[in-house]
């Protein structure tokens, strides 16, 4: 079960955090990136025994996103070791934090924490002011691709263009 | 804009002319296959693929579009290019065996050998691969497909929906009836 308040919804401001993350331990939260779009990608558990896993597929990716200037983050409850050699065998490049300790606190904070203490599997779209545009909670076996997270980053395209305009 | 629900992905990037296409254009049944050529699980699901467009000959046609994971596959880009390039000669279902039948045999030494066996000349593909003279497509297939939902490698749309089930033959059969049938 995931956080019986449910997955943080759109139009509320991002809790700030930092976390140590990949692939040198130092310390990374949304913040750093104001003025460009952000993806939290919590995830179970690294290691996943598929081929394009939910990080690598992310990473297959990053031509995509860097359309869009988003910045991708991914988080789960393993340490910054085990974040490391994951990183490595899949060659994932943008950074993979690690909410080890206190375990889950960040996931927990986005109600994104399940019961048998893994992070959930969910998807939360910042936007460039740090507030939730979109948010998308998986059942934790199925992974959920990105369609959803670059339709959310068109609208948010969209939104910016018509202020502007 | 919270999606609360598991929603069903759906191609988005329609099939034309331009799709590498196997089986009858009148077909019932299409199904899109985005693959990795160095993926194991396409390569599993490949044979069972082959076996459904002979049972089914006057149904279900194939397409397959390109879906290279290169962080985790270092082969696949390449391979893909090396597809395309046979494509634009009229070879591209020969290369598209000779890889899923040869995926421990990817290098470049190897799969040059593989281009020859196809009939193909292989300093003239090697150069239009080393030009990245065919990178734009299998690009533009990779982002079709992520646009529309697939989440790892194969990924089969069947008549437009994404298949969630397994790649064994009943199952692909059962799939592609469905579909027929609906």
């Amino acid at each position: 079960m995931s956080d019986p308040n449910g997955l943080i919804q759109p139009g509320r401001t991002a809790p700030g955090f930092t976390l140590p993350a990949t692939p040198d331990g130092a310390l990374v939260g949304p913040e750093q990136f104001r003025g460009r779009p952000v993806v939290l990608a919590f995830y179970p558990a690294d290691w996943s025994p598929v081929c394009g896993d939910q990080m690598s597929l992310y990473q297959s990716a990053a031509p995509v996103f860097a359309q869009y200037q988003a910045v991708v983050l991914g988080v789960s409850v393993d340490s910054i070791w085990s974040h490391r050699a994951f990183a490595e065998s899949r060659g994932i490049e943008f950074p993979l934090l690690a909410d080890f300790e206190p375990k889950g606190e960040v996931a927990r904070s986005y109600g994104a924490y399940m019961a048998n203490g893994e992070a959930a599997r969910a998807l939360v779209v910042l936007d460039p002011a740090g507030k939730v545009t979109w948010s998308y909670l998986s059942p934790p076996d199925v992974n959920p691709g990105a369609d959803g997270i670059f339709d959310a980053l068109d609208q948010l395209a969209a939104d910016r263009k018509v202020m502007a305009g | 804009m919270s999606t609360p629900l598991q929603v069903t992905a759906r191609l988005r990037d329609p099939v034309t002319t331009d799709d590498h296409i196997r089986g009858p254009a009148d077909a019932a049944v299409t199904i899109v296959e985005y693959g990795d050529f160095q993926c194991q699980f396409c390569g599993a699901a490949y044979p069972n693929l082959h076996e459904l467009l002979r049972q089914r000959a006057d149904t279900v046609r194939l397409v397959y579009r390109y879906f290279p994971i290169a962080n985790v596959h270092p082969y696949a880009e390449r391979a893909a290019e090396t597809a395309e390039a046979a494509g634009v000669r009229g070879r591209f279902w020969e290369m598209h065996d000779w890889l899923y039948e040869h995926q421990d045999q990817l290098d470049p030494v190897h799969l040059s050998l593989g281009v020859e066996q196809v009939g193909l000349p292989p300093d003239e593909l090697n150069a239009e691969v080393e030009n990245r003279a065919h990178a734009d497509r299998v690009r533009r297939d990779f982002v079709g497909g992520i646009r529309s939902g697939v989440n790892g490698t194969p990924t089969l749309f069947v008549n437009g929906i994404r298949h969630d089930g397994g790649y064994d033959l009943p199952d692909l059969l059962t799939a592609a009836d469905a579909a027929a049938n609906a």
